[in-house]
């Protein structure tokens, strides 16, 4: 894969919490432009430290990050948040703000950017609809079920149309159809050219899709053989 | 990145966006205000009293220092002419000395004219009529300029009082020099208490926005997640100080004309004791303008000074 084709690229990443042991070892790979692919492995295999490192809430001790051909180590200060306006991300804690409505926990992405009221609504509603939830824009978080709430996090993710989008156990807190549900989107969303990279331990969610597996133990990252499976989703996406 | 690009362009210019979120922090941060009514009173009530203070002192030595005796504008001093002077080299005379750097005014009284007012004044008209010849002599009232520094007029009073033309000349500047020394002492003491307040404000201001922030602790998590600047999350903040201190300056200004129109009445009583002419007067145009001044600028610095600090501590992740 030529640098101009990747997406993501890490090369021989090194990271320890303090003076802990590492979390991640000498960890390489790279994620291609529209590419989706899955990292799994155990609680603490260090899954949440490489989308943190990605989307830089955290710094690696020793290595390279080049996201979207740019080096993260050259992104500092105010550079940040115009780095992170360009990744889409999802916990598996939605974090939406419960004083505001779904329409404005899915509008701030946009608000941040400066769009005029017009363009948000247009935007906003048509990320709701995506993930089947407009007829839930004036309801508030807590009034929604767990998968609703990760649903509008998910819109609040792509509603700006990043190019990258980060999922870290999107399905945790979810019964399994709405698993399937969420992972559908990513699908849909990865159908439309958005590179996506989800940590996930839910290895029966993943195990029919075509895609990359990438798997973290002990801190050194591995790839499993793709599916030879040809269907590319749930049957239904 | 390529697709974020492409939602910026597609919006407005930058000028546009900052007007739009200026426009949106002031909806959301009045709304927040308006919803919250007892807890922006009585952060703007505190703020009140601290800016009165200095507030109403100041007015306080405006109408002590211009108004009582008509202080501290002018410092009189009365040239007593020799008896040889004749009456329009005396008007002569005070039309010189009228012309000289300081010298804010100048009357010449004819030995008659004095004569009049001494006996109009004194009481005394009727052993005035016992004597022979008019003993009071003509003279020359000068007024000096009292903003003008003080060894100058005592220089200029020494070289008046040494003109040929002059017997005597007279100046009890004294007591109106303790009395400036006295006002300008508590000017001092007001800028002193001024500055200590200020801190009070900014220290007030500061505390709510700090709590304001702590409240909203995880929507500024949310916001650094999804790529918000330091200057949109902070924005609101800075106009939620404004407010602050605005209303504070709007208490503030209320609280020293209800102060006055309770001390009028006794305080023109007072003055009535004084020379007539009085003008005593609460808080002027200028002065109130000066408080909201100084009130949006305290809330605004305060709030940044919070700001600044705490949203460093919260970081997403």
């Amino acid at each position: 894969m030529s640098a101009a084709d990747a997406m993501i690229v890490f090369e021989h990443v090194h990271h320890r919490y303090g003076e802990g042991p590492e979390v991640l070892s000498d960890t390489s790979f790279a994620l291609a432009r529209g590419e989706m692919a899955f990292i799994t492995g155990a609680s603490g295999a260090g899954k949440s430290t490489l989308l943190n490192l990605i989307a830089l809430l955290a710094r690696p001790s020793r290595g390279r990050i080049r996201v979207d051909g740019r080096e993260l180590a050259e992104i500092r200060g105010r550079r940040i948040a115009a780095y992170r306006r360009g990744i889409g991300m999802i916990f598996q804690n939605p974090s939406l703000l419960a004083d505001r409505t779904v329409f404005d926990n899915v509008a701030l992405p946009l608000l941040i950017r400066g769009l005029s009221g017009a363009d948000i609504g247009r935007r906003v509603r048509a990320a709701l609809d995506a993930v089947g939830l407009l007829h839930k824009e004036k309801a508030y978080p807590a009034t929604l079920s767990g998968g609703e709430q990760q649903r509008v996090g998910i819109a609040r993710a792509v509603v700006a149309k990043p190019p990258l989008l980060l999922a870290d156990e999107p399905t945790g807190n979810l019964d399994p159809d709405m698993a399937r549900e969420v992972m559908r989107l990513f699908l849909r969303f990865n159908q439309v050219g958005v590179s996506v990279l989800v940590a996930t331990h839910a290895l029966g969610l993943i195990r029919d899709l075509p895609c990359r597996v990438l798997r973290l133990s002990g801190g050194v990252l591995s790839e499993q053989a793709p599916d030879p499976a040809p269907e590319r989703t749930f049957d239904t996406v | 990145m390529t697709p974020s690009k492409r939602v910026t362009d597609a919006g407005p210019g930058w000028a546009e966006r900052l007007a739009q979120d200026h426009a949106r922090a002031i909806r959301t941060t009045l709304g927040t205000v308006a919803r919250r009514p007892f807890g922006t009173l009585l952060t703007a009530f505190v703020i009140g009293i601290t800016l009165a203070l200095p507030a109403g002192l100041h007015t306080l030595l405006a109408n002590l220092g211009g108004g009582i005796g008509g202080l501290p504008q002018t410092l009189r001093a009365s040239l007593f002419l020799k008896d040889t002077v004749s009456p329009e080299r005396g008007l002569a005379l005070a039309r010189e000395i009228a012309r000289r750097p300081d010298v804010s005014g100048t009357a010449y009284i004819s030995r008659e004219q004095a004569l009049a007012e001494f006996r109009r004044y004194s009481g005394l008209a009727e052993a005035l009529d016992l004597l022979k010849d008019n003993p009071l002599p003509a003279s020359i009232v000068v007024d000096a300029d009292a903003r003008a520094p003080r060894a100058r007029i005592e220089a200029l009073f020494k070289q008046l009082a040494a003109l040929p033309e002059v017997e005597e000349a007279r100046y009890d500047e004294q007591w109106l020099t303790r009395l400036q020394a006295i006002v300008s002492l508590i000017q001092r003491l007001v800028l002193l208490t001024a500055a200590a307040l200020a801190v009070t404000v900014l220290v007030v201001i500061g505390n709510t926005v700090r709590l304001d922030i702590e409240n909203r602790r995880e929507e500024i998590r949310v916001l650094k997640l999804i790529g918000a600047g330091a200057g949109y999350i902070r924005r609101p903040f800075l106009y939620s100080g404004l407010w602050y201190g605005l209303a504070g300056a709007f208490l503030a200004c209320l609280l020293v004309e209800g102060s006055w129109l309770a001390l009028r009445a006794p305080a023109q009583r007072l003055a009535a004791l004084y020379e007539g002419g009085l003008a005593l007067h609460g808080l002027s145009f200028e002065v109130a303008m000066a408080v909201f001044g100084t009130g949006a600028a305290l809330g605004w610095l305060g709030a940044f000074w919070s700001v600044t600090r705490d949203l460093q501590r919260i970081e997403p992740g």
